[in-house]
């Protein structure tokens, strides 16, 4: 993944001001930033859900078009919404999902989805009665589905409870071994700092410090208390 | 690779069977089409305004606003949860989000008419056997152009503000040709006049979903950019 000199502004509002960075096949990004970073914003424009209004994203040498269906075949991503419908049961979101992407055996791939996050005894339930956790499992269930090349990661851990995050981080870490690329948004410096082969801060639109991991975490949060502290 | 059709399928039995479970906008556009029949035919002096020349215009009257009530849902079950993100983000191409959209609509809309046309011939005496078949021509012809356009209009109007008013006020000026046609029609139906008389209404409704079908195909995925 090669993102070079990407903008986006909302009116006035300078979402994304020149993000570049490089991803290889297997490496983790994650991206730290406080509130009205600009973080969302990013992982919208390379989920193909925003059309950025400079810069260019390209994923194996080609460029991203957001209508290209191809593109989002290989993109996975899981955000703050968990994108399901609660009057359907956990089973009929994902073989609905199973379908749009056209996988071959839509209730055999949304059966194995919900065994990998656990959830496969709550198959026939509706959405509407799940806790939390549980319906972050699910969303990450539907985001999965379909194998993505491409994992894009908006606070992931948010709603989870102790065991339901370490799952989740066991299933990432499988995910990152079987060479799929991420990029993480959280505030979290702890969950971020394990995933991540690089990291980056946000502030404003911009990217102030990016490369590889490279210091504990003490370091990173020095760094990040110096990059987000108010100018005078 | 699934086809648009089997995509467009996917979505529309989604939304079925949703609204199937929970009933709402279905149960709400029935209540009001009972409501604006009864109304009409209990407010109506038969001394000054016969049944006959009254019943063309309250049925689509009736019609109009009930798929105007169901449509504004179509879009509405897809900010749930931002699931609108997991339609965009999947390879579904626009125009099966259409197609599967304006599918369902159909089928609501239909639904509801199904039901309203005995209802309004039980309230206005009117006997539909002999002129059935034509004026389910009509009502279809008439239904494929208002829910094509109605529901390109609720993908804009979801997400803004009063979005309902806002479909309503988008969707009316549209609704002036198929239903004005529609009523014409169904008049000359209802009172037994040949074909050759509606035929030209008849073409003309033809053009129009030709039309607007097609219009709203194409400048669907326009709608969707934030």
């Amino acid at each position: 993944m090669e993102v070079a000199g990407l903008a986006k502004r909302f009116g006035h509002v300078r979402a994304l001001r020149g993000v570049d960075f490089a991803l290889g096949s297997g490496e983790s990004l994650a991206v730290f930033g406080p509130n009205g970073a600009g973080k969302t914003t990013l992982l919208r424009v390379l989920a193909g859900l925003l059309k950025p209004d400079g810069g260019a994203v390209r994923f194996g040498g080609r460029p991203l078009v957001s209508a290209e269906s191809a593109h989002r075949r290989r993109v996975g991503l899981i955000s703050h919404h968990s994108l399901l419908y609660d009057g359907l049961t956990a089973a009929e979101n994902l073989v609905f999902y199973a379908r749009l992407y056209g996988l071959a055996d839509p209730r055999g791939a949304a059966a194995g989805a919900l065994a990998a996050v656990g959830l496969g005894d709550r198959a026939g339930d509706r959405v509407a009665t799940f806790s939390r956790g549980m319906v972050q499992r699910l969303a990450i269930a539907r985001a999965l589905l379909h194998g993505p090349d491409v994992l894009l990661l908006d606070e992931p851990f948010s709603g989870l409870d102790q065991h339901a995050a370490a799952a989740l981080r066991e299933l990432l870490g499988r995910l990152r071994a079987e060479r799929r690329t991420m990029v993480l948004v959280t505030h979290n410096l702890d969950e971020g700092l394990e995933l991540a082969s690089h990291v980056a801060i946000q502030v404003a639109g911009r990217f102030v410090s990016l490369g590889p991991r490279d210091g504990d975490l003490a370091a990173y949060r020095a760094r990040y208390a110096e990059a987000t502290a108010p100018r005078a | 690779m699934p086809s648009v059709l089997a995509q467009a399928w996917a979505i529309a039995a989604k939304d079925l069977l949703l609204e199937f479970r929970s009933r709402t906008a279905f149960l709400s556009a029935l209540v009001f089409t009972a409501l604006v029949l009864a109304i009409f035919n209990f407010a109506r002096d038969p001394t000054a305004v016969s049944a006959a020349d009254l019943a063309p215009s309250v049925l689509w009257i009736t019609f109009a606003f009930a798929g105007v009530l169901t449509l504004s849902r179509a879009f509405g079950l897809e900010k749930e949860n931002r699931a609108m993100d997991g339609l965009l983000l999947s390879p579904a191409s626009r125009t099966a989000i259409y197609v599967g959209k304006t599918a369902a609509n159909l089928v609501f809309v239909g639904a509801i008419e199904a039901i309203a046309l005995p209802l309004f011939a039980l309230f206005f005496d009117v006997d539909l056997l002999p002129v059935l078949p034509p004026l389910v021509l009509v009502i279809a012809l008439a239904t494929i152009g208002f829910v094509s356009i109605g529901t390109l209009m609720s993908s804009m109007a979801v997400n803004t503000r009063y979005g309902e008013l806002l479909l309503l006020v988008l969707v009316l000026p549209f609704l002036v040709t198929p239903v004005s046609a529609a009523a014409a029609m169904t008049a000359k139906i209802l009172a037994l006049r040949p074909s050759v008389e509606w035929a030209p209404w008849l073409r003309l409704l033809a053009a129009y979903d030709i039309t607007f079908v097609v219009l709203c195909t194409l400048v669907f995925e326009y709608t969707l950019e934030e």
